[in-house]
């Protein structure tokens, strides 16, 4: 595939199943290529702004490479049809910004209690309510965290550029059959529509799909869908392969059939948090620059890591002991990175700029006793790094 | 207080079905003289004259008593959220369509909460079959009216009698552009598993609204009786029109003893399905 031009990217060959090459591509067609790379088999969504460019992208592309997509009647049924493709054994994804992402919620609890992998990338603007459709927001990052009802694991990614939508969305899905899961993409406006470049790998270097089938043919002993591993993650059949799986929303015992006992319940809601809180150390992603020095740790995540970058790069210029702790992935939240930056004893405070009112700020405070100092916006604009750079000097 | 969790070994074959129900999963939690055992009876034999593989049959069912049909069902089955029974089957059919995907839920979960994505899947034509058990109120939650409860009759939310107009489900589905639309009780047992099967064997959206009673809330409630009382019912006002040309007309009054209830098969037609 030879590199293509800003034109082209719109023209791209869309036969191709991964677009190997160098490509000037915006966000949200990023975010569609790392799926399609990932082996995305069917899409369900509902137009929602800033989101809409993964839809329309999709709707030529997976067509084109075998796939199907579905625009659905509303974000209720495109999260349930991405989880019921998914018990048939595709790989699925939607895509939906924040109004869609709350209408996604219970069924993300489904996805979550059936253990049925899946991707949902959530290109967040202003909220809450309608709030600023066509602005930047970094509003959805706890409510993917905790936005269903109860306790449940899942991962969510920010990317920070172009280049890790592709990446984070064909990491995401690769997650997702690992530990059985809803993956999410936090991406945001500024994130989701910027152009900029994009490396797409030949498909030979791309990871191979890991969800754990059967061990053995269908036929035998009642197979059991819930029955972990060491590793606390079961193996998955699909309709269809003659395995006769049951799967509810209802606590289950292993076999999948409902179980009304407190203890069932007990013992299948700890697995579900711990098979994501215990395999943190091989999920968690972070980028950590200039931190073993400096006083000042600026923690920031998605497009807000981009101006925190710009100043702490100006303020070592400056001579000031700084570093960024850039979060790839957001959840599980990186705790031990955050906390071997606090053993080393030269931190004196945390700085972190979110286009919230604080949502991460929160998970840092949770970790330390030293000043956690905040930069917010509502939405719709971006802390800039003058703004970032000001603090630091502080 | 501790239950000790009950488990009944299948024994040997007693019965053509057995192998397509889930013995190990007696007993079942449904109430003496409920219907939605009549409608997994006529599924499964459904299931058993299909000439599809049983390991590519499908059941999904979203929340509610109607909904736990699909946990008694010896095929791969999927007990949804409440009222996305039919998205969730979507994705199923869609990405594998050589499964043969019925859906079974009550008439509050498929078109209450579930309505638009009843009509939805019903325009698309996705090949589905859905098999509706109306009871005409929620029986899960003890008895409150919903969209199919005729006007008059009491519910936990309505003691004064519903006062809403009812869905006319044939005609609603019909409408939509269902393809294969019947109602059937759970008296007509050979018509209604024949309803099934060819549903089974058609591509596109079938649906099928079976009355079922729920003698422990709807029955109680409007002194209808036992099941048996109201299957008696059935018997003496249902009127079996097939094809009948005036859907719109079907609409059910259970409580006005006058009006007879028509039942049949009343559209089967053929349209481009969804993405087969």
């Amino acid at each position: 595939m030879p590199n293509s031009t800003a034109a082209a990217s719109v023209q791209v060959d869309i036969e191709a199943p991964v677009l190997s090459g160098t490509h000037f591509m915006l966000g949200d067609h990023a975010c569609a290529e790392g799926a399609l790379a990932a082996g995305l088999d069917f899409f369900a969504g509902y137009p929602i702004t800033p989101s809409t460019e993964i839809a329309e992208h999709l709707a030529r592309r997976l067509p084109a490479v075998g796939g199907r997509f579905v625009q659905m009647e509303d974000e209720l049924a495109s999260m349930a049809a991405i989880i019921g493709a998914s018990a048939a054994g595709a790989h699925s994804l939607t895509a939906t910004s924040g109004p869609g992402f709350s209408l996604m919620m219970e069924n993300i609890g489904l996805a979550a209690m059936m253990e049925l992998p899946c991707v949902v990338a959530d290109v967040q603007r202003a909220s809450p309510s309608t709030g600023l459709p066509t602005m930047v927001g970094q509003s959805d990052i706890l409510q993917a965290r905790w936005g269903s009802h109860g306790d449940y694991g899942i991962i969510a990614y920010c990317p920070s550029s172009p280049q890790e939508c592709f990446d984070l969305t064909l990491r995401a899905f690769h997650e997702a059959d690992r530990y059985r899961v809803p993956a999410f993409i936090l991406m945001d406006e500024v994130v989701g529509h910027m152009t900029e470049r994009v490396l797409i790998p030949s498909a030979d270097d791309l990871p191979v799909p890991c969800r754990k089938g059967p061990r053995e043919p269908p036929g035998g002993e009642p197979f059991l869908s819930y029955a972990p591993d060491e590793d606390l993650v079961p193996p998955i059949a699909h309709a269809g392969e003659g395995y006769k799986v049951h799967m509810t929303g209802l606590t289950h015992d292993e076999r999948g059939y409902p179980a009304m006992f407190a203890e069932t319940h007990d013992k299948l809601i700890n697995r579900l948090v711990d098979k994501i809180r215990l395999n943190a150390a091989d999920i968690v992603m972070y980028e950590a620059v200039d931190v073993d020095d400096a006083d000042t740790i600026v923690v920031s995540f998605g497009c807000t890591a981009r101006s925190a970058r710009h100043a702490v790069s100006q303020a070592r210029r400056e001579g000031l002991k700084c570093g960024l702790l850039r979060l790839i992935t957001v959840w599980p939240f990186p705790e031990t990175p955050i906390r071997e930056i606090i053993k080393r004893g030269n931190v004196k405070r945390f700085i972190v700029p979110e286009i919230n009112l604080g949502q991460l700020r929160r998970e840092v405070e949770r970790l330390t006793h030293l000043p956690v100092i905040r930069l917010n916006h509502a939405g719709g604009a971006m802390p800039t790094p003058n703004a970032i750079l000001e603090l630091i000097r502080s | 207080m501790t239950v000790k969790e009950q488990t009944i070994q299948p024994h040997a074959e007693l019965y053509p079905v057995d192998k397509l129900l889930r013995a190990d999963r007696l007993p079942h939690i449904l109430c003496p003289g409920c219907g939605i055992g009549t409608v997994i009876h006529g599924y499964v034999h459904a299931i058993a004259a299909s000439g599809v593989d049983e390991d590519n049959h499908v059941c999904v069912s979203g929340i509610g008593c109607s909904g736990r049909a699909s946990g008694y069902v010896n095929v791969d089955s999927y007990h949804a959220t409440h009222g996305r029974a039919l998205p969730f089957a979507l994705g199923i059919a869609v990405h594998n369509p050589e499964l043969n995907v019925t859906v079974i839920s009550g008439d509050g979960d498929l078109t209450a909460i579930g309505g638009n994505h009843l009509i939805h899947a019903a325009r698309r034509n996705v090949n589905l079959n859905v098999i509706c058990i109306n009871n005409f109120n929620y029986g899960m939650t003890g008895g409150q009216v919903g969209p199919t409860t005729p006007i008059g009759a009491k519910g936990t939310t309505a003691p004064n009698g519903a006062v809403e107009y009812p869905f006319n489900l044939p005609y609603l589905a019909k409408a939509t552009g269902a393809i294969f639309v019947a109602r059937w009780t759970i008296l007509h047992v050979r018509e209604f598993q024949d309803a099934v099967l060819r549903s089974m064997n058609k591509q596109g959206f079938c649906f099928i609204e079976v009355l079922a009673p729920c003698p422990t809330s709807f029955g109680k409630a409007n002194k209808i009786g036992d099941g048996l009382h109201e299957v008696e019912i059935y018997r003496e006002r249902c009127r079996v029109e097939n094809g009948a040309p005036d859907v719109e007309a079907l609409d059910i009054d259970l409580i006005d003893e006058s009006k007879a209830i028509t039942v049949g098969n009343f559209v089967d037609i053929e349209r481009k399905p969804f993405m087969v």
